[in-house]
């Protein structure tokens, strides 16, 4: 089993980084808008169906791949 | 019973503060001893922790987020949660936000850049087991190096902190984006405190300041009396 986690910034919270890449973008001649940077965590996994390996993911994400005062997650689980 | 209480500073792969804070404490009169992040226990006298600053696990993540879960802070949480004091400077503080024993998180500075440099905090509570050396209102020149050190939390937990007297270091103005220029808070039973300047940099005037000592000698004063009352 293989899960894709996005991690991103939730709204509202300061990401400078996402800041910097768009003062760069917009140097660079490209009319954007708001950028912010999460990141993406692919996870392999045993897991016997989709909806357990949901739910381990999703452990995972409250125990470490992400910080809910500040981060909002997307999961996604592809059977292989 | 030792004079000197044991003060456990514990090592994480990338720590690079953990000997300064241990010289540190032990010239202020306690026994320092380093704990490695995978032991499961403390020693059995340990009268206080200090998580010291560095890059634990090069940051990877999110600063302070794999050190949380190492192993050692099973003991570490036990050890708060029977009263016993619990420093995290810097990346300790960062660690103590993400283990959940502290509100809030440190984010990257506002202003993108590494910042290290001597900052002054004003002592907005002294009535804590770590700034009762000091006085109300006192402020303290200590140096920060982060590049993760906007502590941030929700509205209305900033408000219940500040009510409680829990927000109990300020920087005189804004040093990193920090949320009400926040340096430092204490836990609801006020034996746990992060902070993100270095108070192991400045015990000694040849260091350019020794204000730092208030805060470490306060925290061995505790270790004393932490041993004395678990003996």
């Amino acid at each position: 089993m293989k899960a894709t986690v996005l991690v991103r910034p939730k709204d509202g919270i300061l990401d400078p980084q996402g800041e910097a890449v768009q003062g760069s973008l917009q140097k660079l001649g490209f009319d954007v808008g708001s950028v912010r940077v999460g990141r993406v965590i692919d996870v392999e996994l045993a897991a016997g169906d989709e909806t357990e390996a949901r739910a381990q993911v999703e452990r995972m994400c409250a125990e470490l791949l992400a910080n809910p005062l500040i981060e909002s997650v997307q999961i996604r689980v592809d059977e292989e | 019973m030792s004079a000197r209480p044991t003060v456990a500073v514990v090592v994480f792969p990338g720590s690079n503060d953990d000997h300064d804070a241990a010289w540190a404490l032990g010239s202020m009169g306690a026994e320092p001893v380093l704990v490695w992040h995978e032991d499961t226990a403390l020693p059995g006298d340990t009268g206080a922790v200090v998580l010291p600053g560095g890059f634990s696990y090069g940051d990877y993540l999110r600063a302070g987020a794999i050190a949380s879960v190492a192993p050692v802070m099973d003991a570490v949480r036990r050890f708060a949660d029977s009263g016993g004091p619990v420093l995290g400077i810097c990346n300790g503080f960062q660690m103590l936000c993400e283990a959940r024993l502290l509100p809030g998180v440190l984010l990257p500075n506002r202003q993108l850049e590494f910042v290290c440099r001597d900052a002054q905090v004003r002592v907005e509570n002294a009535g804590t087991l770590f700034t009762r050396r000091c006085d109300s209102g006192q402020e303290l020149t200590i140096p920060v190096k982060h590049g993760d050190g906007a502590w941030y939390v929700d509205e209305g937990t900033f408000v219940q902190l500040a009510t409680r007297g829990q927000l109990v270091l300020r920087y005189t103005e804004d040093v990193n984006g920090s949320l009400g220029n926040v340096a430092g808070i204490v836990n609801g039973r006020g034996n746990v405190l992060g902070l993100m300047p270095h108070p192991e940099h400045a015990v000694d005037p040849l260091l350019g300041s020794a204000d730092g000592g208030l805060l470490l000698a306060a925290l061995v004063d505790a270790a004393s009396t932490h041993s004395l009352a678990a003996a």
